[in-house]
């Protein structure tokens, strides 16, 4: 048994035993993670870097430009409205009581249009796009590392960045903007529809109390986020489908971590942008209309 | 077809004076703290058709992948025509990668394209043909690897393995390269399509000016196919000085080395590794013994 103990791979050498060990197997373990955080955020750099540098360099295909379009932004539509919708609709649900017991339901389009356009609409149509779109990118490029697909495009002398990321960069850029807006839209209708005719709210104040709080600034700071939002979506899935591990678990993992990440990055995205636009805001709108 | 093929034409044998096309020198290549390839020093002449042999795990792959600056050496460099392969500007190294042709071992074709956009990717990403010029070279490259016409319009999915592997080839050969490089070519392929690719490689060699390495462990296909083979052997059971190259010389004289291990594998005896295998499963069981009793 003695002999088992001395071969654990967690001793470390020329270390003593129990506690003193211990500690320096967690300071090891500490350090390892912390190597593996600070190399994996450079290599990420570097491609987000790459992919910059052959944006401005050479112009993508055609062809690869219209099918990640096509497969990025038109098939995503029918989920992104739906999310849309079901959010507008909710947040009449959810809100409703509380503004019933002020004798405020009328204010109930300020509030979910507000929050659709700035907050909700983004951050959820970004989400479901994290899990359609970026999970679809890591697994179809991880696939396409492990069966060398990659390796082929670099030995006849076309770049995989240029080829497989710059499309699904642009797309993801532009259309994830374009898709969050139909994400507002629905809500916006949905929210109204529950509102009016199933809520019974008098529709005139309910648009007219929208209308006086939720301006041009609040849609255009919705929708400047997924900019970053688009952006983040298409470097972490490219990089993981890039960097995927041989097999099919190693491309399974690869789409599990690209919507984790891209998730991960949305939130801490929505918070420094919203920080800043917020203070923006204050900037352009000292005397601005406020709910409160 | 093939069979006729083999009588057309002669094959010249490259001599000591050719030119040298790829030179590597010092090549190590090393994973973490696992080295695969140690101090590796090679040079291939124009027209040499050259096959890396070895058993799994050697590293073999790794060397070929190297050539094409696949994979980033630890040590040493890798000069094609005279230049350092890694010391390229990523668009000077697709210059020289468009004058090589690679055949990968799993075909890697892209499964979202059709046979026939496959074999004309890389005329697409380098020539300024028309379509229909396009489509007549596509049409003579998959004559040449023996298919029919029909197969242009079928996804790499729909095809088998052996076909896969000779759009591989045509794909490789689009750009009628200077050099091909053959990633384990007949493997998982049953002998007679193994055969084929045999012949295709030599037709190709007959057709175009090509210089050629093929990285296998099938025998069959090293004596017929190369005029030189290089034997890389495992590092983990060589000692620290020994060479990783343990036979380069003429592929008729290889059942003639002086090295038993070159031989040995020359023959297909594995009876130093049952041999490990039993001394490691007595040791196995004595350990397990050891511990339920203590």
């Amino acid at each position: 048994m003695s002999q088992i103990v001395a071969k654990s791979p967690n001793g470390l050498p020329g270390v003593p035993g129990g506690l003193l060990n211990n500690f320096a197997q967690w300071v090891a373990d500490i350090g390892a993670r912390t190597m593996e955080w600070t190399i994996g955020l450079g290599s990420i750099s570097l491609f987000f870097g790459r992919t910059l540098r052959w944006l401005v360099t050479k112009r993508p295909r055609r062809e690869t430009i219209l099918w990640n379009f096509y497969q990025i932004g038109v098939l995503s539509l029918p989920v992104v409205a739906l999310t849309g919708t079901f959010v507008g609709m909710v947040l009449a649900v959810q809100s409703y009581a509380q503004f019933k017991m002020l004798n405020l339901e009328t204010r109930l389009g300020a509030v979910i249009n507000m929050s659709l356009v700035r907050e909700l609409g983004p951050v959820l149509a970004a989400t479901m796009l994290a899990g359609r779109v970026g999970s679809a990118m890591a697994a179809e490029l991880g696939t396409m590392r492990v069966t060398e697909q990659i390796d082929a495009l670099s030995v006849m002398g076309a770049d995989p960045i240029h080829y497989l990321v710059v499309p699904r960069f642009l797309a993801c850029l532009f259309l994830i903007p374009a898709l969050t807006l139909m994400a507002d839209f629905m809500g916006v209708v949905g929210g109204y529809y529950y509102s009016v005719y199933l809520l019974n709210i008098d529709a005139y104040y309910y648009l007219q109390n929208s209308a006086n709080y939720v301006g041009w600034f609040d849609l255009a700071a919705g929708t400047f986020k997924t900019l970053f939002f688009g952006a983040a979506i298409a470097i972490v899935g490219c990089h993981h489908g890039f960097h995927c591990d041989p097999g099919a678990e190693g491309v399974g993992r690869a789409a599990t971590y690209a919507f984790v990440h891209s998730f991960v990055m949305i939130l801490l995205l929505d918070l420094i942008l919203g920080i800043g636009l917020d203070a923006l805001y204050n900037v352009l709108f000292p005397q601005g209309p406020r709910l409160v | 077809m093939i069979a006729q093929a083999t009588t057309e034409g002669t094959i010249s044998s490259p001599s000591s004076k050719d030119p040298v096309l790829l030179e590597v020198e010092q090549l190590t290549v090393a994973f973490g703290r696992q080295v695969v390839l140690r101090g590796i020093n090679v040079q291939i002449r124009r027209g040499e058709t050259v096959a890396i042999l070895g058993e799994s795990g050697c590293g073999k792959t790794v060397f070929l992948k190297t050539l094409v600056a696949l994979q980033r050496p630890t040590k040493g460099r890798v000069l094609f025509d005279g230049r350092d392969l890694f010391q390229l500007r990523p668009h000077e190294l697709a210059e020289q990668r468009i004058r090589m042709g690679f055949v990968f071992q799993q075909a890697a074709l892209f499964d979202s394209m059709t046979i026939g956009e496959n074999i004309a990717f890389p005329l697409r990403q380098h020539t300024r043909l028309t379509e229909d010029e396009i489509y007549e070279v596509v049409k003579a490259r998959l004559l040449e690897v023996g298919l029919p016409e029909n197969v242009l319009r079928k996804k790499p999915g729909e095809i088998s393995g052996g076909m896969r592997k000779r759009v591989g080839l045509a794909r490789a050969l689009a750009l009628e390269p200077e050099l091909m490089l053959y990633d384990e070519p007949t493997t998982g392929l049953d002998p007679i399509m193994s055969d084929v690719i045999n012949e295709l490689i030599l037709r190709t060699r007959r057709q175009h000016p090509v210089t050629s390495v093929i990285v296998t462990h099938d025998m069959r296909t090293a004596t017929k196919v190369a005029d030189r083979i290089i034997m890389l052997y495992p590092l983990t059971r060589l000692k620290p000085g020994e060479s990783q190259i343990l036979y380069d010389g003429p592929a008729s004289e290889i059942e003639s080395a002086a090295d038993d291990r070159v031989i040995q594998f020359v023959r297909g005896e594995a009876r130093e590794r049952l041999m490990e295998m039993a001394r490691e499963e007595s040791e196995n069981a004595v350990e397990i013994g050891g511990a339920a009793h203590g």
